[in-house]
């Protein structure tokens, strides 16, 4: 907030004429010297009835908001009729009348009180909670749907769209992902020679590490970076899509936007999910290895026939399996959330952020389930 | 509607000679190009105080780029912009904040915040740079909502629940927020019907009159060239092919400016003038 410098200070002054107490106005009475005005104006309108008109022939400049308060303390003084403004130069007549101060309603705001209106949070929340449940599940349906139609009429896939999906999930993650995946398996094999030295029993961080990668630690750190990384850019893609009519666009033509958008995203996920996570699985038994051979003294041929001891084509299935599982999820809530964006830039901040956390949220209680089922099935 | 006395009856000489008016913005010898293309080279042009300027030029010609480049959006290769008086490339930026709040735009598609309701939108330069009581700044905010024409009840709206009529309007609610000098009006009446688009028109040369504004628009509109320009430049070929009132230009002997003015919808529109010139 700065002050208008250049503009004179408004002020009020009363002079006795034949007609009357006239008050007189001088300065500027501009938007920059609000305070000044408003101040004046209450003086003015405190002093109402003592004088018979306003003079405008000295004031400096006038602008729409001093208009505006002038005329407010006219009518406010109960008598406008009776108050005239004189001398006003033509241009400050003309925005006098433009400008004709008139009570600006407030809608009026319906009174509540405090716990109907926690009730009533609490119940929209719920109803939103079973429509949101409702509405992924049909979604779901849709993408399946979409993806089933693709084996009837293959012709109509986007093969352009999926290779270019495929580059930007999957090859342009590679790096990042691992670069991740070795750090972890770093640090879990660090950690896990120290605590198992105590016991003497340093050898079974091979087992520990191939173990915990294969089956956990690979596909989770795929799927969350995943989550965090393609799930954001389809929520904000679609999202824009669908606030610029883009989507609207494409149903007029005839074109399912599933088909379209979802379908090769989706797909694309379908097949880069489980290539990562062999990746991320490698890359973190590597950095596993690397440890093991630096701080426990193990060399890479004792890991590795160690390793071949304690893990099976099995233990290198579990984790394999639940990819395609959490790509499907990923996929589907970040295009959900992104065509559950509204008009506004707010609306698709909020739907990447809820997207993401979703996803993320989804792959860890998927991962649990995932446990619990091989747990119960011995396998 | 920040007259001196000494101006206050600039408005009414919008038909004198060129010379004793004073030019708000003067653009000299201006070169804008982007990479290896040059969009503009040399153009010179002035925008006098209380005039309505139209601006005309093809579809690529560089209409928008000219203005984006008078607000500061664009960097120029070469040339003046001088604003008030003050050459931009020589005032400090406190002095280009100031200047800034004497212009208000209207963007093409509005460019209302989407996250604030459009009393908000309006509010939000009079927040920034008044000090004024939350009373004031209710009341303020509504009157500039009304003066451009809109219901009080879409006050409380958000952009994304207006249509495109309404979104121009409060639009322009927001670029008069603070009062400005000069407005400028990128393609106002684009997209509207030809009522609205007449109404806002209407507005605008009221607006004119009584806040004593200058307004640029940039139009395609020839309804608004005939009915509210009082003068008219035509861009092309990377310079102001001609300018002047609407007369000019249709003397105008440029292969482009002739097809323009002298094509089928132009005559159209210049029978209406001349009839409804008649009904008056």
């Amino acid at each position: 907030m700065t002050t208008d410098t250049t503009a004179a200070s408004p002020a009020v002054t009363f002079e006795d004429t034949q007609a009357g107490r006239v008050a007189v106005l001088t300065g500027d009475w501009v938007s920059t010297r609000a305070p000044d005005i408003e101040k004046q104006a209450a003086a003015l309108g405190n002093e109402s009835g003592s004088y018979v008109a306003i003079d405008l022939s000295r004031i400096g400049r006038l602008d729409t908001v001093g208009a505006w308060v002038l005329d407010r303390v006219r009518q406010e003084s109960g008598q406008a009729q009776e108050l005239p403004f004189e001398n006003a130069r033509d241009d400050h007549r003309l925005l006098l009348d433009k400008v004709s101060y008139r009570d600006i309603e407030e809608p009026a705001k319906a009174r509540t009180s405090q716990i109907v209106d926690f009730l009533a949070s609490v119940g929209e929340g719920v109803v939103d909670f079973g429509r949101e449940m409702a509405r992924g599940t049909s979604f779901l349906g849709e993408v399946v749907a979409g993806l089933a139609r693709l084996v009837i009429r293959p012709w109509r896939f986007r093969i352009h769209a999926f290779v270019n999906q495929l580059e930007q999930i999957a090859f342009r993650s590679v790096p990042i992902i691992t670069l991740i995946s070795f750090l972890v398996g770093c640090i879990v094999a660090q950690q896990g020679i120290f605590q198992m030295q105590r016991f003497g029993a340093a050898l079974f961080v091979v087992d520990l590490t191939g173990i915990l990668v294969l089956r956990e630690l690979g596909v989770l750190l795929s799927a969350i970076m995943i989550a965090g990384r393609s799930g954001s850019a389809f929520t904000a893609e679609i999202g824009s899509m669908k606030m610029r009519e883009e989507i609207d666009a494409l149903r007029v033509m005839g074109l399912d936007p599933v088909e379209v958008l979802i379908v090769p995203r989706v797909l694309a996920l379908l097949i880069g999910l489980p290539m990562l996570t062999f990746l991320a699985s490698m890359a973190a038994l590597l950095g596993g290895g690397l440890v093991a051979w630096i701080y426990g003294g193990i060399t890479p041929d004792i890991f590795m026939a160690r390793l071949k001891a304690a893990i099976d084509f099995s233990t290198f299935m579990v984790g394999l399996v639940k990819a395609p599982f959490m790509a499907l999820v990923i996929g589907v809530i970040a295009s959900r959330e992104g065509m559950a964006v509204g008009g506004s830039a707010e609306s698709l901040g909020k739907q990447v952020t809820s997207s993401v956390v979703k996803a993320i949220f989804m792959v860890i209680v998927m991962d649990g389930m995932f446990a619990v089922f091989f747990a119960a099935i011995n396998f | 509607m920040q007259q001196s006395p000494e101006n206050a009856s600039a408005p009414a000489q919008t038909n004198g000679p060129e010379k004793e008016r004073e030019a708000i913005i003067r653009v000299r010898d201006l070169e804008v190009g982007f990479g290896t293309k040059t969009i503009m080279k040399g153009l010179d042009l002035d925008i006098y105080r209380g005039e309505i300027l139209g601006f005309v030029g093809g579809s690529g010609t560089g209409k928008s780029v000219l203005t984006r480049t008078i607000l500061g959006l664009i960097r120029k290769r070469a040339g003046t912009i001088e604003v008030f008086g003050n050459d931009l490339d020589k005032i400090s930026e406190a002095q280009h904040r100031l200047l800034e709040r004497r212009w208000g735009v209207l963007f093409q598609h509005g460019a209302l915040f989407s996250a604030l309701t459009v009393k908000q939108n309006v509010q939000m330069p009079m927040r920034e740079y008044l000090n004024m009581s939350d009373r004031l700044l209710d009341e303020a905010a509504m009157m500039k909502i009304e003066m451009a024409g809109l219901n009080p009840d879409a006050a409380d709206k958000l952009p994304s629940d207006l249509s495109g009529g309404m979104i121009k309007r409060a639009a322009l609610a927001r670029a008069l927020a603070l009062d400005p000098e000069i407005v400028f009006l990128d393609e106002p009446t684009s997209g509207l019907d030809p009522i609205g688009a007449a109404e806002f028109d209407d507005l605008i040369a009221t607006l004119q009159k009584t806040l004593g504004l200058t307004v640029f628009m940039v139009t395609h509109d020839m309804d608004s060239l005939y009915s509210v320009c009082d003068r008219i430049a035509a861009l092309g070929e990377g310079r102001i092919l001609a300018e002047g009132p609407i007369q000019t230009m249709l003397a105008s002997d440029h292969p482009w400016i002739r097809a323009y003015f002298h094509g089928k919808r132009s005559r159209a529109a210049a029978g209406e003038a001349v009839r409804s010139g008649q009904d008056d």
